[in-house]
């Protein structure tokens, strides 16, 4: 075995060894230090965060099984990115009363099912993808069940753990599929071998695929799980859940359309991601107007993000692939920052619905303010980035110069209409509505306060500092031979 | 000091701006009035260092191979590249222009700042309610009209407009609780506003035909870059003087010019040093700045300029009518500035191109030197001015009178602000005057007779305000009142450097240095001219005195003998009243109101029906999400099978 063949995967070996010295620290040290873990774990995180935006060499390795190139590297810097602000915001949580005993497993579980993640981005055999997605999704299971003393932690992990098993089922079914039809797993021996006829056996193959991924990105239908695992499960787990979770699956799922089943998309899966798209943003904004729940709330509010994040999907092109990238970071930032404010008031009062936000400039003014600009950024209002990454995807998306995807793109527009309605709700609670005992004055841990403001100046910054969008248009160009069947 | 440096010029009070209004809410308030003020003084020092080696350096590319100063871009990035031409940049452009611009701003900017520390404070120097938040805002404008004056293309220059606008806005609204506050800075905002949306048409249009934002490629060959547009004709007129025009609206709406100068008066709302800032010195130049920075443009397109000139002349006589009857002595400083303003547009328009005749380029030379030194002596005069009303607490001149015993040292700067305006020798004001006048009388004898008349006027409201305050009668001290007096020293210190600086900046060889074309202009002083217009000056001075200096009846039997021409020039010709039958009567009641109900019932309608139908939708699917896993599980193997099924019924049958 060729040994140098590890060397193209630097970000994966770095995920690993911070794993394996906060499985170290976790064992070994005395119990005095252990409630210094989750500062160590995430220190390390950043550290390791920032060794991930050194570049790394392009290349396949492991026979063509895994590939790095500029668009791999630029998307798990992001994920990772979007990891140290979760990990950020839950050094406080995992020293709570009935986290802290077991506050090593959440750090090692969650830093596995990132490299699972990981391995989903850089797969380039239906293997691979496939181990990948199992090892980010088992884990997941087990964290959605972390705060064992509460009854909806434990539904939360039920339904996560069936919808997993059976969105695999259909997975494997859609990948059997394939390989009956092409002899290989192999995403480059596929995209010849499967050629452009359309046989029923490689639509079925294509659909289950499909479903099986949808399941990850909570696509309609196949999202019912996700408001009551996102709010059954600690919001720290319900935030990566929503946003790394989510992002890293977009991008497998956008190389798995090109590159393996490029050759059908006019004919097959345009039409299949067309209407689940519109029922994805739509249905998720029905639900989403009527939640009192915040994290209910942000869950439908997620799904139909997730139908945007599809919108750089299916114009199947350089930019759309920019213009999702770039969705997702903004995304990250923008979901988070609403998380933060959300995980920072639970933890202190235990509150999550809107009504209790009520009043809440007034006494929390600095939770509002980023409560506020995450939901004006969520909702597409510039000058902030979530602005700028929904103009970007309806750009990516009317490329395709395409009369149906123009419908398409209006459809969205009208539906960030009906978005902004219910994230104002949110502003409108915490600034405008009063209420006697809405809640006290709150003083953050830190670290809470330290991912808020990376928030917050994200979420103005990204849109306006023009050079982050064009050089992941830089990185997307390079990989413009994913979209060599389109 | 390298260019390199000259970022600081725009981080500095931005970060200021960002500091003072984030943290400065929680350090005292004090503490806060003189770090925004240190904080400017640093960037005073920068500006000076910057424009001093842009203009006696060499060795930064600022002198060319043939002797020629020229345009330095020490800043050039690409913020926005939405096509290969469409591309907006941020940068930094040094030239003549920017520089002293640069040192204008800084040093009003940095005396205001010292200035508000006692006017911003009570009779016990306990500073005001929101006094970070005027520090904050302060530092905000200073860093929009920075941005402003190096902008290297237009539309930096019309962010940076809009900036301007907004943090004007914001200061003349300051005290928020007064209701004619709340109404001056939103009449401000809305005519500057107005304004630069012809403004933006303008951009549109230039760089339409042009293909470019950057000052340096329009400046670097104007034909060239007009010559798509050759033949280009729009309602008769070429589409370059209709872009050119569109354009000075945008900066006639900063430099209020007539029509637009309603706002203007209205924004001594605001706190005097602001006024002194914002409404004399910096923001309302913006307009002759944006000509001037265009010049080679409108040079090109006489027509454009015509309007100028005659907007400009107009504007100077009309506001100068007005200055010689207002009671409240802001106002009568605020028509004098736009009445000044005017004169500089004049000048600009009045100027050939460089190169050509004897006196080529004169104007151009002669309104940037008055804009510098108008910028000195009219910030010296709002600062007294604010001095004074911080003594008498009281704005209308009646309420003052005879103080030139209670405060000498205001009293002296006064003074010596309005000989620099009326333009006696050897204060600042003759000499940029002068060349105006010279340069005027070059185009046509009419401009100049015209100007050298504006110029009587001046000398004569001027005075007429001046001894209004400080004699007439002697001061009566209001009971329960103690009596006035000279402000402390960091109040009396700004007045005393800009009275310096009104005395000797008529001395500076600003032909050498500032010109349309970066070589420098020989003035030699034209006599007939000089001594016409001083004694025109001396006119006008002499009749004040005669009539304001101890109190007396004439002025009020010339009221009574000309009643009609009094009452309309004390009401401003009606030019508000105007505006309110216009927008009112006009525009609200015959477009706006069918509008509003379009919008109310065909707009609101389709809103509410999408409202409705998202509610009933909503309540319609809640069955799906039931909660149970088996049902989940169910609708995810359907929803799997459907999306084959019927891809397969479209695709193969």
């Amino acid at each position: 075995m060729d040994y140098s063949q590890f060397l193209i995967m630097p970000q994966e070996i770095g995920l690993l060894v911070v794993f394996l010295l906060v499985f170290l620290y976790d064992t070994f040290m005395p119990d005095r230090c252990q409630k210094a873990l989750p500062t160590f774990t995430t220190a390390l995180f950043g550290l390791y965060t920032v060794f991930s935006f050194f570049p790394v060499h392009s290349g396949m390795a492991f026979a063509g099984m895994f590939e790095s190139s500029d668009a791999t590297w630029a998307m798990k810097a992001i994920l990772n990115v979007g990891m140290l602000l979760v990990l950020l915001q839950s050094i406080k949580w995992a020293n709570s009363e009935f986290v802290a005993v077991r506050r090593g497993e959440f750090y090692e579980l969650l830093l596995l099912t990132l490299f699972g993640m990981f391995l989903m981005v850089s797969a380039r055999n239906m293997l691979l993808f496939y181990i990948g997605l199992e090892t980010a999704s088992l884990p997941l299971a087990a964290l959605a069940a972390f705060e064992k003393n509460h009854y909806e932690s434990h539904e939360a992990a039920a339904k996560y753990m069936f919808t997993a098993i059976f969105s695999s089922a259909i997975l494997l079914l859609g990948m059997s599929f394939v390989y009956g039809l092409a002899g290989s797993f192999d995403y480059n021996v596929l995209a010849s071998a499967l050629g452009d006829k359309h046989s029923a056996l490689l639509i079925a193959a294509v659909a289950f695929v499909v479903a099986g991924v949808g399941f990850k990105l909570s696509l309609v239908p196949f999202h019912l799980w996700t408001a009551d695992v996102y709010q059954g499960a600690p919001t720290a787990v319900t935030s990566y859940l929503s946003v790394i979770s989510k992002g890293s699956a977009a991008f497998a799922f956008l190389v798995i359309l090109v590159q393996v089943f490029g050759t059908v998309y006019a004919d097959v899966w345009k039409w299949m991601l067309y209407a689940i798209i519109i029922l994805t943003i739509t249905i998720g904004n029905l639900f989403a107007v009527r939640q009192r729940n915040l994290k209910r709330f942000l869950a439908f509010s997620s799904i139909s993000q997730a139908g945007y994040i599809m919108l750089g999907i299916i114009a199947a092109n350089t930019l759309g692939m920019t213009s999702m990238m770039y969705y997702i970071l903004v995304y990250i930032f923008s979901n988070l920052g609403a998380f933060a404010v959300i995980a920072a008031i639970e933890r202190q009062t235990d509150k999550v619905t809107i009504d209790d936000y009520n009043g809440l400039f007034k006494t929390n003014p600095w939770l509002a303010f980023t409560m506020m600009i995450a939901m004006f950024s969520l909702a597409g209002i510039p000058p902030f980035a979530g602005f700028f990454s929904k103009f970007f995807v309806f750009a990516g998306a009317l490329k395709t110069a395409d009369t149906a995807v123009y419908i398409l793109v209006l459809i969205a527009l009208i539906n960030t209409i009906i978005s902004l309605y219910y994230y104002l709700l949110v502003v409108k609670a915490m600034f405008i509505r009063q209420d006697e005992c809405s809640i006290p004055t709150l003083k953050s841990h830190w670290s809470e306060k330290t991912g808020m403001i990376l928030c917050a100046m994200g979420i103005i910054l990204i849109g306006l500092v023009s050079c982050i969008y064009t050089f992941l248009n830089g990185v997307a160009e390079n990989s413009s031979s994913l979209f060599n069947l389109i | 000091m390298s260019f390199d440096f000259s970022i600081l010029v725009l981080a500095i009070p931005f970060f200021m701006f960002l500091f003072l209004g984030l943290v400065g809410v929680k350090m005292g308030k004090k503490i806060t009035g003189v770090v925004g003020t240190i904080a400017m003084g640093v960037t005073l020092f920068i500006c000076y260092s910057i424009a001093f080696t842009y203009f006696f350096g060499t060795d930064q590319g600022q002198i060319s191979a043939e002797g020629v100063r020229q345009s330095v871009l020490a800043y050039d990035w690409n913020w926005l590249t939405f096509t290969d031409k469409l591309v907006v940049k941020l940068g930094i452009l040094l030239d003549p222009i920017s520089a002293m611009m640069l040192i204008v701003i800084s040093t009003i900017s940095f005396l205001v700042h010292l200035f508000s520390l006692g006017y911003m404070s009570d009779e016990y120097g306990k500073p005001e309610k929101g006094f970070q938040r005027y520090y904050s805002f302060l530092a905000l404008f200073t860093f929009s009209m920075l941005g402003l004056v190096v902008a290297t293309n237009i539309f930096q220059m019309f962010i940076f407009f809009e900036m301007v606008g907004v943090s004007s806005y914001l200061l003349i609204g300051f005290y928020y609780t007064s209701p004619a506050a709340i109404h001056a800075s939103k009449k401000a905002f809305i005519v500057t506003r107005l304004a630069d949306l012809f403004f933006l048409v303008g951009i549109m249009i230039l760089s339409y035909y042009t293909d470019t934002f950057d000052f340096n490629a329009l400046m670097a060959s104007p034909e060239s870059a007009l010559s798509s547009a050759h033949g280009q004709t729009f309602m008769g007129c070429s589409v370059m003087a209709w872009a050119l025009t569109f354009i000075f609206i945008g900066g006639a709406g900063k430099s209020a010019m007539y029509p637009l100068h309603i706002w203007l008066p209205d924004a001594m709302e605001g706190p005097t040093p602001v006024s002194a800032l914002i409404h004399a010195a910096t923001m309302v130049v913006a307009g002759v700045f944006l000509v001037a920075r265009l010049f080679p443009l409108y040079v090109l397109e006489q027509g454009s300029m015509n309007i100028v000139l005659v907007v400009g002349a107009f504007t100077a006589l009309y506001a100068a009518a007005i200055a010689c009857v207002q009671s409240d002595i802001k106002r009568a400083l605020a028509f004098s500035t736009i009445s000044q303003i005017a004169y500089m547009m004049t000048a600009l328009a009045v100027s050939s191109a460089p190169g050509v005749g004897e006196e080529g380029g004169l104007g151009y030379m002669a309104s940037m030197f008055h804009l510098f030194t108008h910028a000195m002596f009219k910030a010296l005069l709002f600062l007294c001015a604010g001095a004074i009303i911080h003594a008498v607490h009281s704005n209308e001149n009646s309420h003052m009178h005879g103080l030139h015993k209670f405060m000498p040292i205001t009293s002296i700067a006064f003074l010596i602000g309005c000989l620099a305006i009326a333009g006696i020798p050897p204060f600042a004001g003759f000499f940029s005057k002068d060349e105006i006048l010279v340069a005027c009388y070059e185009k046509s004898p009419l401009w100049g007779v015209w100007m050298a008349i504006v110029a009587g006027m001046t000398a004569f409201y001027m005075f007429r305000i001046y001894y209004l305050i400080f004699h007439w009668k002697k001061h009566e001290v209001k009971e329960g009142h103690h009596a006035p007096h000279d402000m402390q020293w960091t109040m009396t210190l700004p007045l005393i450097i800009l009275a310096v600086i009104s005395c000797v900046a008529g001395f500076i060889p600003f032909g050498k240095y500032v010109t349309a074309d970066g070589q420098a202009l020989h003035t030699h002083t034209n006599w007939p001219v000089a001594i016409s217009s001083v004694c025109i000056a001396l006119v006008g001075i002499g009749l004040a005195t005669k009539m304001y200096f101890k109190e007396n009846d004439l002025p009020s039997k010339l009221k009574s003998k000309f009643n009609g021409l009094w009452t309309a020039a004390y009401n401003r010709f009606y030019m508000d009243e105007l505006y309110q039958f216009i927008t009112h009567k006009v525009i609200f009641q015959k477009v706006c109101k069918p509008i509003a109900w379009f919008d109310r019932h065909v707009i609101d309608g389709t809103m509410n029906l999408l409202a409705d139908m998202t509610t009933s939708a909503s309540f319609a699917i809640r069955k799906m999400q039931s909660g149970s896993i088996q049902s989940y599980v169910l609708y995810y193997f359907l929803g799997a099978i459907m999306l084959a099924a019927v891809t397969m019924v479209i695709v193969l049958i």
